[in-house]
């Protein structure tokens, strides 16, 4: 065989592969628009779920699911990034901070439902915030924040040393040229962080089982300690613990999640895309 | 940021030459010593530069002078440095208010990945300047010898400049904030012939507002440009000394010391 025909074979290998890779998520995207998208219109989206769930809309588990988003934002967010800056800009190299942060890589691998026992012991029962938006936010926080940590130090690393020395020779405190040299250009790589933990809690059950997601409720929640429905969690019970589910109301109510997650997915992309190009400037 | 600062509070009349000193300097990193025993005294609007063959601390040398090396977290300093008769080493001493009067140009040209303006006017911004920032920018430019290559274009990247343009630009940034003194680690050794001589010419002539400290392997260089020289050397255990400083054509016409002559001559280093 010459080296053209090994390099024609080598493509067709990698394009069967690359076929075989997206193939699955197509016919999924593509079976849960077909089957969920009749389901999909004003009233499903605006109104609460009637005749036990059967039939009706799925608003209060779409408030909830953004409930629990904006929470888990306000609470990882600063959290994870502030953990970021200073470990890639302050922590020295001590037996401390690499605790630390063997800690952050072993955290992202912990299955999500042990953050839900744990979010029940620590949030629900201890610290007594009942079954509670808070408390649901708080675990799901818990769970995103590694991640937001671990790519925003990343982003941080890879703004080049250079740049804080130029910022102090030219009379800026260590502060000020993070906030305006190095924050700025690591900011697309911490948004991509930051939307990718939020992917993740957007659509976890088991975080939100024990600490927050209720079954069904006749109304919205008021505040923050009320319990909410939440889009992952209807989902599962509309599939498994209510006989007699039409199937077009549980395709319409994965696509809706499905949208949500895709959605997020894209104003990031747009977001990155954006900063990438005023950097280039 | 304020308070403490160098030379905020009062401002002693400086004596009459000197614009900044070493006094028994010595610097470590860890436990290595790279200078030692330094007495160098930098004449106010003259150009000095230090020479020396690599290694010998040139680089440590300038650092010192406005307190980078403390970016360094293995770096220990002992000795004074006095500048507008007080040591910057104190420890009343704001290290960030002594880089604002004792600025830098790098080895590599080295602009923030932001607009020319935005370079310009940075410094200016995080050190709360009140004035007119459009003007402080043309000024700046002015005195680097790049407004007319860049009026233009202001607002577009300074990454798009050449090598040459964007080392005047950081000439420019250094001299925005109005320092007193501007150090130079071999500014034109990543620079071609042409703008290496851009570079000098707009030494020369801000020589008459500055005082300027250069570090240059390039010995034509120092002699073109330089009013001062002081000649570095190291010792076995390698740590770097000064062996003699003076006025540039005295020290190349007519060293004093036997290890200048040989270095000059190129018959080592
Ligand atoms: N950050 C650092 N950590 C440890 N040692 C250092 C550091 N910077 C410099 N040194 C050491 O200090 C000594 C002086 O270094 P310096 O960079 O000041 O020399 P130089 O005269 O500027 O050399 P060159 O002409 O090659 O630039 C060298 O032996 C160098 O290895
Ligand atoms: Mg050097």
């Amino acid at each position: 065989m010459n080296r053209h025909r090994i390099q024609r074979l080598g493509f067709v290998l990698v394009g069967c592969a690359s076929l075989l890779v997206t193939a699955p998520i197509l016919l999924v995207v593509a079976s849960i628009v077909v089957r969920g998208a009749s389901a999909i219109d004003w009233e499903f989206l605006s109104t609460m779920p009637s005749q036990g769930m059967k039939a009706g809309g799925i608003l209060p588990a779409i408030v909830g699911t953004l409930w629990l988003l904006g929470g888990t934002a306000l609470i990882c967010i600063p959290v994870g990034v502030g953990g970021a800056i200073y470990l890639a800009e302050y922590a020295r190299d001590t037996w401390f901070t690499r605790a630390i942060r063997l800690a952050i890589v072993n955290l992202a691998g912990i299955p999500s439902i042990v953050y839900g026992l744990f979010g029940l012991g620590l949030f629900v029962l201890f610290l007594r915030l009942g079954t509670s938006i808070l408390a649901a936010s708080l675990t799901l926080a818990i769970m995103t924040i590694p991640v937001i940590t671990s790519t925003s130090e990343e982003a941080i690393r890879a703004v080049p040393v250079e740049f804080r020395t130029v910022s102090a020779s030219l009379g800026g405190t260590r502060w000020q040229g993070i906030r305006r040299i190095v924050l700025p250009q690591a900011l697309p790589g911490i948004i991509t962080g930051i939307i990718l933990g939020l992917l993740r809690a957007a659509g976890e059950t088991a975080p939100i089982l024990f600490t927050g997601a209720a079954f069904f409720l006749p109304r919205l929640p008021r505040t923050l300690l009320d319990p909410t429905m939440a889009l992952p969690y209807h989902l599962y019970v509309i599939t498994t613990q209510v006989p007699g589910m039409p199937q077009q109301v549980q395709y319409g109510t994965a696509l809706i999640l499905l949208l949500l997650v895709l959605s997020l997915n894209v104003i990031a992309t747009v977001i990155r895309s954006y900063f990438r190009r005023r950097r280039q400037w | 940021m304020t308070g403490s600062a160098v030379c905020q509070t009062s401002r002693p009349i400086p004596d009459a030459g000197c614009a900044i000193e070493a006094r028994s300097l010595h610097v470590y990193y860890g436990i290595f010593r790279a200078l030692k025993d330094v007495d160098l005294q930098i004449e106010r609007q003259k150009i000095t530069a230090i020479i020396g063959p690599s290694g010998c601390g040139k680089s440590t040398m300038l650092r010192s002078f406005n307190r980078m090396n403390e970016l360094v977290p293995s770096c220990r300093t002992e000795g004074k440095v006095m500048f507008r008769n007080r040591n910057i080493y104190d420890s009343g001493v704001d290290p960030v208010e002594v880089r604002r009067r004792i600025g830098m140009v790098f080895q590599r040209p080295n602009p923030f990945p932001k607009s020319i303006y935005e370079n310009i006017a940075w410094g200016a911004r995080i050190n709360g300047y009140r004035g007119h920032l459009d003007e402080l920018v043309e000024e700046s430019l002015r005195l680097a010898a790049l407004w007319e290559d860049v009026r233009d274009k202001l607002q577009q990247s300074a990454l798009a400049l050449s090598g040459g343009q964007q080392q005047r630009l950081c000439i420019a940034r250094a001299i925005a904030i109005r320092p007193e003194i501007i150090l130079m680690d071999e500014p034109a050794s990543a620079l071609d012939p042409i703008a290496t001589l851009k570079i000098e010419e707009l030494m020369r002539e801000l020589a008459e507002r500055y005082t300027f400290v250069v570090v240059t392997h390039n010995m034509q260089q120092a002699a073109r440009v330089s009013h001062q020289t002081a000649f570095f050397m190291m010792d076995a255990d390698r740590a770097g000394y000064l062996v003699e400083q003076g006025p540039t054509r005295d020290l190349f016409t007519n060293p004093r010391d036997r290890r200048t002559e040989d270095y000059i001559t190129g018959r080592f280093g």
